[in-house]
């Protein structure tokens, strides 16, 4: 065997591009010991699956070595997949066969003996409590249990090295961290080698090691606590004193050079200084640095601060009063499933109102109803004041959409898109040009050319939210905007969404990242069709067990509703 | 080491089995599959078998009689009495003619004046014109009516001076000169649709949904992968063919003038070519949307429209007629329709025959070449 001892997988310089793009992998060079859990961590776009996909021969690089086991995926790609396993984005099951053909599948693939698999079975199964699903069809598992049915696919065959391609992504925050306890387990007791890639930066605390990889450059490579010292002594907490709220003196403080970052966080604006010299300013406590502040002082290494000036519209929406949103019982049946189930809430006007959740909650379901593109099958909905059923086109004007993905021309520049968004909201000559031109200059967009497709995610974001803000709507809906956005697109975002809401607009947001309700004035927790909690984040907070001297997250009070949602229905159950 | 290539091929074995298996299972669970494979050659056999049926019953048909005579409403009777046709009288050429364009009836009867006199000297004969759009039904229409008219003319023979003529003209179809073949066409389209579009579908789905990305990275080969596929499929192929061929003996009795085997060899042989076209589609276009069209267009509509299926390949133009020579289907229907209609004619089978399998050969190396367990 060739390479460091211990060191399972092993890049040195690595480059691997994808068409005229910006390459994927420029230079990558690491190193991922044996027995150890090692995360790769980067926003959508940073290299993360390539460089997964390049270590067990999916794809071939253009220059650099990689060694795998001691193979050379290039050449020995064969050696390596008998030897590795692999789970990639979208778990690669097949929806159409049971649990148990899925897990047989690649035991008979991997050559798995009888005798191994009447050992192991009862294991995985136990291990990811599908035991009760063997018979159940793939595709009719939640997203918990289907990331759960992949680990246990790719565990049958005893892999000596285990490549996990974001199995957290979308997934609910128990099932996140089902999923986490799992694999720590596995790495702990039975030494395997683990690389798992992730986005979500709060994962990263629970590696052995991580790997942080930013546009296809690698920033660092270290156990956690050597990113998280790099943020020692310049982390600090601040309360808002009234009137300004947390948001505003998240923005304040942004502004100032001393300050790297800032987040809104349980009701007070957390933050990283520049430098390491005590509070820059008087009613800052200090407070211990996690994960995310290391990142932040390791990205400003390399990344100059973007210059951000707020959005100004030129016509603010007129103040008005009572609710802007209003859902009632909203119910939507597709068949005998129920997406919705007496979904109720109100949104007034200037608010950030947030629905969190995890894929297949019915955040979206409901956001399409809201937008009138879908039809309730029962319930209330009134939007601007209009019922959405019965006059979609009066409501939608009034409306800015931001889909999913973004929902863009991919073979259209940036001014094209925007004339062609323009057009569909029926703004003509004169009116039209100096839309645009206000588009493209609140949003920075006059020196991106070239097509959409090619854009970078957060230039995408911009220009989308820019073409819904054409029309100027009163109501601006996104729908997870920020999934798969690095860092500083996120705090970016934020900021104009609290710019834009600062100024009257009311904006409704979907999001499965938990710590960004904090940016929210109220937030709808929904988790299979129903609200199991809702309030202001510092209510939905308080809603889980406090547990010594630390502030609960969102995501702890996620989890707690959750649980105690589902002992609620299992004792019902009981009691029926 | 000896141990281990000694178990190799086992373990070979042991793959595909799991992959044939598994592919199976998917196959007889996804209601595609099953559409495509055994409802979709169930309709065709009952859309091909009853609606261009070829039985022709109870046709409407428009009579006029512009000579009145006694003769002539004899004649009438008969044609009323016969279970083929469903005359309606008619008092002027004009109104039948509305009737025709309005497909209210499918032919027009003339009996002309002086049909009785004519008759009498043995010069009569009665004109037809026939709704040329359906071209099956207007050529048996015509044997219909100078069968009936002839048996008619046989009996009042001793009336007549001499046989009774039909003048028949054909309608809004006028140069039609295609060839039907109802059980050879079933089967191409059939194992068209089997072989080529849903192996280029099922395909493609397992890069949509991202299921090759991890059976790759396990100690399968891409040789197996490709086994697993061809295999069920090719077996849903037979059941097609099993399906199309006794329905054509026992519900429309179509004759199979040639051997059982040689169909099913030549079968066979055709199978697997459109097997190798839609994997080597899939293999190129890894979206379910495009593989679908992509696959109509190369294989399926060239089958309906250049095999010699519907159209006569000789009244091709010469460059559309070369074209033909690249289809694979081209072959098959040749083959298929000597075997059911002439019977083993070697001159014809052999050739065809070996020009299918030096595509066969010419795909699955092609497809060997492009297949390998890589993204890009």
């Amino acid at each position: 065997m060739n390479g460091e001892p211990g060191a399972v997988l092993e890049c040195r310089e690595v480059h691997k591009s994808f068409g005229p793009r910006a390459p994927a992998l420029a230079g990558v060079s690491l190193a991922v010991p044996a027995g150890r859990l090692s995360a790769l961590i980067g926003p959508d776009g940073a290299g993360k699956t390539t460089l997964m996909r390049l270590a067990c021969g999916l794809l071939r690089a253009e220059r650099g070595t990689l060694r795998v086991l001691g193979f050379d995926p290039a050449v020995a790609a064969l050696r390596i997949q008998e030897r590795v396993s692999y789970m990639p984005q979208k778990f690669g099951l097949y929806e159409d066969l049971t649990v148990r053909e899925n897990l047989d599948l690649y035991a008979d693939l991997h050559g798995v003996s009888a005798d191994a698999r009447a050992q192991r079975y009862p294991q995985l199964l136990h291990m990811t409590d599908l035991a009760r699903f063997e018979r159940r069809l793939a595709g009719r598992l939640s997203g918990g249990m289907k990331q759960k049915l992949g680990l246990a696919c790719t565990l049958v065959g005893s892999p000596q090295l285990l490549l996990l391609d974001e199995p957290t992504v979308g997934v609910d925050p128990l099932s996140r961290r089902e999923l986490w306890q799992i694999v720590s387990h596995l790495v702990r007791e039975q030494g395997l080698t683990v690389l798992l890639s992730t986005a979500y930066l709060d994962e990263a605390e629970r590696a052995d090691r991580v790997i942080v990889l930013q546009a296809g450059r690698v920033l660092a490579e270290d156990v956690p606590l050597g990113i998280i010292r790099l943020a020692a002594g310049r982390t600090f907490k601040l309360t808002p004193a009234a009137p300004e709220n947390a948001r505003r003196l998240q923005a304040r403080l942004l502004a100032s050079s001393a300050v790297i970052d800032a987040v809104p966080d349980a009701g007070a604006v957390r933050c990283v200084c520049a430098q390491a010299d005590g509070p820059p300013a008087a009613g800052l406590t200090a407070v211990a640095p996690r994960f995310e502040d290391g990142f932040m002082v390791l990205l400003r290494r390399s990344h100059a601060p973007e210059a951000l000036t707020d959005i100004v519209l030129s016509n603010p929406p007129a103040p008005s009063s009572g609710a802007v949103i209003e859902v009632r019982d909203l119910v939507k049946r597709f068949g005998a499933f129920t997406a919705v189930d007496r979904v109720s809430f109100s949104v007034s006007q200037g608010e950030i109102f947030g629905l969190l959740g995890p894929n297949g909650a019915g955040k979206t379901t409901t956001f399409r109803m809201l937008c009138g593109l879908l039809a309730p099958s029962g319930g209330v909905l009134r939007v601007g004041g209009v019922d959405v059923a019965r006059a979609g086109d009066a409501a939608r004007g009034q409306l800015g959409y931001v889909a999913q993905k973004f929902s863009l021309y991919g073979p259209l520049n940036v001014r094209e898109n925007l004339e062609f968004f323009a057009s569909a909201y029926g703004l003509r000559g004169a009116r039209r040009r100096e839309r645009i031109d206000w588009a493209m200059r609140q949003f920075d967009l006059t020196r991106t050319a070239g097509a959409a497709a090619d854009l970078p995610g957060g230039f995408k974001q911009r220009l989308a939210m820019a073409a819904a803000l054409l029309h100027e709507p009163r109501i601006l809906f996104l729908d997870e905007p920020t999934s798969g956005a690095d860092a500083l697109a996120r705090r970016a975002f934020w900021r104009r969404i609290s710019a834009l809401a600062d100024q009257g607009v009311t904006v409704v947001v979907t999001t499965h990242f938990m710590p960004e309700a904090e940016y929210c004035d109220h937030i709808v927790i929904m988790d299979s069709g129903r609200v199991l909690a809702q309030g202001t984040p510092a209510q939905v907070r308080s809603l889980a067990p406090r547990q010594g001297e630390l502030e609960p997250t969102m995501e702890d009070a996620f989890i707690a509703v959750v649980e105690r949602s589902r002992a609620a229905e299992a004792a019902a159950a009981g009691a029926g | 080491m000896a141990a281990r290539a000694m178990s190799d091929g086992r373990a070979r074995l042991a793959r595909v089995r799991t992959l044939v298996l598994k592919e199976w299972r998917q196959m007889i669970r996804d209601p595609a599959s099953i559409a495509i494979g055994v409802v979709l050659p169930v309709i065709l056999i009952l859309l091909f078998g009853y609606g261009l049926s070829l039985d022709v019953k109870n046709v409407p048909l428009a009579v006029l009689d512009q000579d009145g005579s006694s003769l002539a409403s004899g004649l009438i009777g008969d044609l009323r009495l016969s279970p083929y046709f469903k005359p309606y009288s008619v008092t002027s050429l004009h109104s039948a003619e509305r009737l025709l364009a309005a497909a209210r009836v499918e032919g027009i009867l003339t009996v002309p004046p002086n049909f009785a006199r004519e008759a009498r000297t043995g010069t009569a004969a009665v004109q037809l014109i026939v709704s040329g759009a359906d071209a099956n039904t207007a050529r048996i229409m015509e044997a219909y009516v100078s069968g009936a008219v002839a048996g008619w003319a046989a009996r009042e023979a001793p009336a007549l001076a001499g046989p009774v003529g039909v003048q028949s003209r054909l309608w809004f179809n006028a140069a039609n000169d295609s060839r039907y073949f109802l059980v050879p066409g079933l089967i191409v389209l059939v194992m068209t649709l089997i072989g080529a579009f849903l192996t280029a579908m099922v395909v493609a789905r397992e890069w949509e949904r991202g299921t090759f990305e991890a059976l790759f990275v396990t100690p399968v080969r891409a040789e197996e992968i490709l086994l697993g596929k061809t295999i069920p499929y090719f077996a849903l192929g037979m059941v097609g063919l099993a399906l199309c061929v006794l329905s054509g003996r026992f519900l429309f009795h179509v004759p199979l003038r040639g051997s059982l085997l040689v169909l099913l060899a030549v079968s066979m042989l055709y199978v697997l070519v459109a097997l190798a076209i839609g994997l080597l589609i899939s293999s190129a276009v890894k979206n379910q949307l495009v593989a679908s069209q992509l696959t109509l267009i190369v294989t399926f509509m060239p089958a309906t429209m250049l095999s010699g299926l519907l159209f006569d390949l000789r009244s091709m133009p010469a460059a559309i007629r070369a074209i033909t020579y690249v289809l694979p289907a081209r072959y098959y229907v040749t083959l298929l329709q000597t075997i059911f209609l002439a019977g083993d004619i070697w001159t014809v089978i052999v050739p065809n025959a070996l020009a299918l399998l030096a595509m066969l050969a010419l795909f699955a190396l092609a497809l060997r070449a492009v297949t390998r367990k890589r993204l890009a």
